[in-house]
């Protein structure tokens, strides 16, 4: 798929938000994306994009799937690359984020890779530092690569997204992939719905262009994506969901509402999953589920996204 | 859960009545006929003849309208059987011409959980003689911090949620309640008073309180919770009920959120529209309340609110009490009265008392409860259940505890003189309680 808008191609510095990102950005870097997963399924992964270029993943808070799809993105890529978990560290003796950044620039990284638990910590970051920042999640705010893998996992399944109708479902609230989402969906011409108890929504979720529904089965009524999310454990024990069985029976995605979705609907989850919680044990494992699809993207489109930055990296 | 008709009832017609339905208005001589557990036709062709092979109950002119809803039973059962069963509980409500009683969760445990619900539908069933529904706790243990599973408890078939005798004092956790109940259009029902301002406190602060030199609390520790309680309403949406307001600011309150159009309903309980702070006299504990009885100008503002319409709900706030709990000095005795019997009686007090017509009285007791329940009862239509009471409203008699059915006798009535008196009580077709079997013998 070819892009056609006046933006052609990423040439930012930073990736920190989709918010501000054109059709034709995603669409340049979801066509890298597929060049990488293809690489990806080679017996030789490795590029030379990145040689002699070094990655910082400065995580904040605490990630398996996002730090690690990072770190092998950044080594087919030719990187090197340090993982700091800073969360066991320096932010426990007392330093601040401001320090922290001034501290890791000093070690001249290339590109810095940040998760934080506070939405806008990984901007303040990139307004310290030298290098180029990738934003890898900051608390309910942003998660780019993860709406990119899911766009990219949209797209080669359906061969496309514009047009679509994409069902977002549970702690919209407290979710960045879900905003996200939002925004790249919007951006590609998707119809994006979130489905939610209100507990769980924020307010005037209205207004963020998407059709609110706090009944699961109306949400999915003719979906062609169900995209389901994470709800966090302290979450659900009264404060803003009465109970995980309760949860479950009205917002748990089980073969009765999925039968209201499209035949063909393809069902997504960012990971890791709560079986029982917010998606049943077999419909994670069903024909139609792309999650494990959503993990390969995810290496891809994290090379992509550091592809195209290494263009913009100062060569002297 | 509703009392079922059973298929092979003898039909009933109640010819010579005064038929007074609350829902319409209506108030004209005619007849009603009962089949099937249900209404089938009512009107003035039936004033006189009845169909055949129907029984035939002559009304001699007097009452014949809806059976009373009292959405405020506190019960013992379970955990406090001793004080009230729901099997007793029920014969004082068919006495007192309360066909549908809405059992509160306040109990040991508390009915927070589903198989809870099912266990006092199964109890009801099995014990009870009028329809008996759940209002189920809206947090876990009452304990006003965690939210129970309110779509699964109202699947069950609790009817509302509450947190009975006591208010949510955490804000977060209020709005929450009310956003995600709005989900499933379930009816919150609060009682509104501040617990820290309440601490210590037995009775209405002022001048009583001062002469009897007991710890009072001021009237603002409800229309503070009150005020708050709307705020969250209209962040939310959510359905709300005042359980049972007592003051004038309250009321003000409640004018104001209903001219917004919010979702805001109020209730009264009959003790605060029939006496107030005077009457504890010498340290009376039956009239030891919660909220406390007020001022004798509190008192007439909750009757006009009713006549107004302000008010939607009379409550018997039914609590008993043993000795065991209100044989203490007035300051260390427990809250509550029983009234499941002296509900419609107290109330034709105002009627007779010419401060409150009879429609406006019985509507905030049938009609307008069915109504925030989503209840078929409270009305005289053709298909309602026949969910019916004759009431002679003239007729003399005296409260005597020795007469009363619940099982707790603390009821504040006790030796007064009513006038007005259920003559026969029926749920779904079933005669529950007849006066002259009961009482003539």
């Amino acid at each position: 798929m070819t892009s056609s808008s006046p933006q052609a191609s990423f040439t930012r510095r930073h990736l920190l938000t989709c918010g501000d990102l054109t059709a034709g950005e995603i669409n340049a870097l979801l066509d890298l994306a597929d060049k990488a997963a293809e690489s990806n399924r080679q017996i030789n992964k490795k590029r030379e994009v990145l040689r002699g270029r070094t990655l910082i993943n400065l995580f904040f808070e605490a990630s398996t799937r996002t730090q690690s799809s990072f770190e092998l993105a950044g080594k087919r890529l030719g990187a090197d690359v340090m993982n700091m978990n800073v969360s066991a560290s320096s932010m426990q003796k007392g330093e601040t984020l401001i320090d922290t950044a001034m501290t890791l620039n000093a070690m001249r990284p290339d590109i810095l890779v940040v998760r934080h638990h506070a939405a806008g910590a990984v901007e303040l970051l990139a307004q310290k530092v030298d290098c180029s920042v990738v934003n890898a999640g900051d608390g309910a705010h942003q998660h780019p690569t993860q709406a990119l893998l899911d766009a990219l996992t949209i797209r080669r399944a359906k061969g496309r997204i514009a047009g679509l109708t994409v069902a977002i479902c549970g702690d919209i609230m407290h979710s960045r992939v879900a905003r996200s989402n939002i925004n790249v969906l919007n951006t590609m011409g998707a119809r994006v719905r979130v489905v939610a108890p209100s507990t769980l929504l924020p307010p005037q979720a209205e207004r963020l262009g998407i059709e609110v529904f706090t009944d699961m089965a109306a949400g999915l009524d003719g979906a062609d994506i169900v995209m389901m999310l994470r709800l966090q454990r302290e979450r659900m024990q009264g404060s803003y969901v009465p109970s995980t069985r309760e949860y479950y029976h009205f917002f748990g995605l089980d073969h009765e509402k999925l039968a209201r979705a499209k035949p063909d609907a393809l069902i997504m989850h960012p990971g890791p999953m709560n079986r029982g919680v917010e998606i049943a044990s077999t419909i994670a494992d069903h024909s139609r589920s792309v999650i494990r699809d959503q993990v390969e993207m995810g290496v891809a489109v994290r090379m992509a996204v550091l592809e195209a930055m290494a263009r913009q990296l100062p060569n002297r | 859960m509703r009392k079922n008709g059973t298929a092979t009832q003898e039909a009933t017609t109640f010819l010579n009545a005064r038929l007074v339905d609350p829902a319409t208005g209506k108030d004209e001589p005619g007849g009603l006929l009962v089949k099937d557990g249900v209404i089938a036709e009512l009107g003035g062709h039936l004033r006189r003849n009845a169909p055949d092979r129907t029984r035939i109950i002559d009304c001699r002119g007097h009452v014949l309208c809806p059976g009373l809803i009292d959405m405020q039973v506190f019960t013992g059962e379970p955990g406090q059987e001793h004080r009230e069963t729901l099997k007793t509980a029920s014969h004082a409500a068919a006495a007192g011409g309360v066909t549908t009683m809405v059992v509160m969760p306040d109990t040991e445990p508390v009915i927070d959980q589903v198989a809870l619900v099912d266990f006092i539908q199964r109890r009801a069933r099995d014990n009870a003689i009028v329809n008996v529904h759940v209002m189920a706790a809206m947090t876990r243990g009452l304990k006003g911090q965690e939210m129970t599973e309110i779509g699964l408890l109202q699947r069950a078939g609790a009817i509302a949620f509450t947190n009975g005798k006591s208010s949510v004092a955490n804000t977060r956790v209020m709005r929450n309640v009310l956003l995600y109940a709005k989900d499933f259009g379930a009816l919150i029902v609060h009682h509104t008073e501040d617990p820290h301002l309440t601490e210590g406190a037995v009775m209405n602060s002022g001048e009583v309180a001062a002469r009897l030199g007991l710890p009072g609390v001021d009237k603002a520790a409800e229309t503070i919770v009150l005020e708050r309680d709307v705020r969250l309403v209209q962040m939310t949406g959510g359905r709300y009920h005042a359980a049972q307001l007592s003051c004038a600011e309250s009321l003000a309150v409640i004018r104001a959120a209903k001219a917004r159009q919010l979702p805001v309903t109020c209730g009264v309980s009959i003790n605060h529209l029939t006496l107030n702070e005077n009457d504890i006299g010498p340290y009376r504990t039956f009239f030891r309340l919660k909220p406390p009885l007020r001022a004798e100008q509190d008192r007439s503002a909750m009757v006009q609110a009713l006549a107004t319409g302000e008010i939607d709900v009379i409550v018997s706030s039914h609590d008993p009490q043993d000795a065991d709990t209100k044989r203490h000095p007035f300051a260390e005795a427990a809250d509550g009265a029983i009234g499941l019997e002296t509900l419609l009686a107290a109330a034709l007090r105002l009627y007779h008392g010419g401060e409150i017509g009879l429609m406006p009285l019985l509507r905030a007791m049938t009609i307008h409860p069915a109504r925030l329940l989503g209840l078929p009862s409270g009305r005289l239509e053709k298909g309602a259940p026949a969910d019916l009471i004759l009431v002679d409203l003239g007729q003399p008699w005296v409260v005597d505890k020795a007469q009363i059915r619940a099982r707790s006798k603390n009821s504040p009535f006790d030796e007064s003189k009513m006038q007005g008196r259920v003559l026969l009580t029926m749920v779904a077709g079933n005669r529950v309680y007849e006066y002259a079997s009961a009482e003539r013998g």
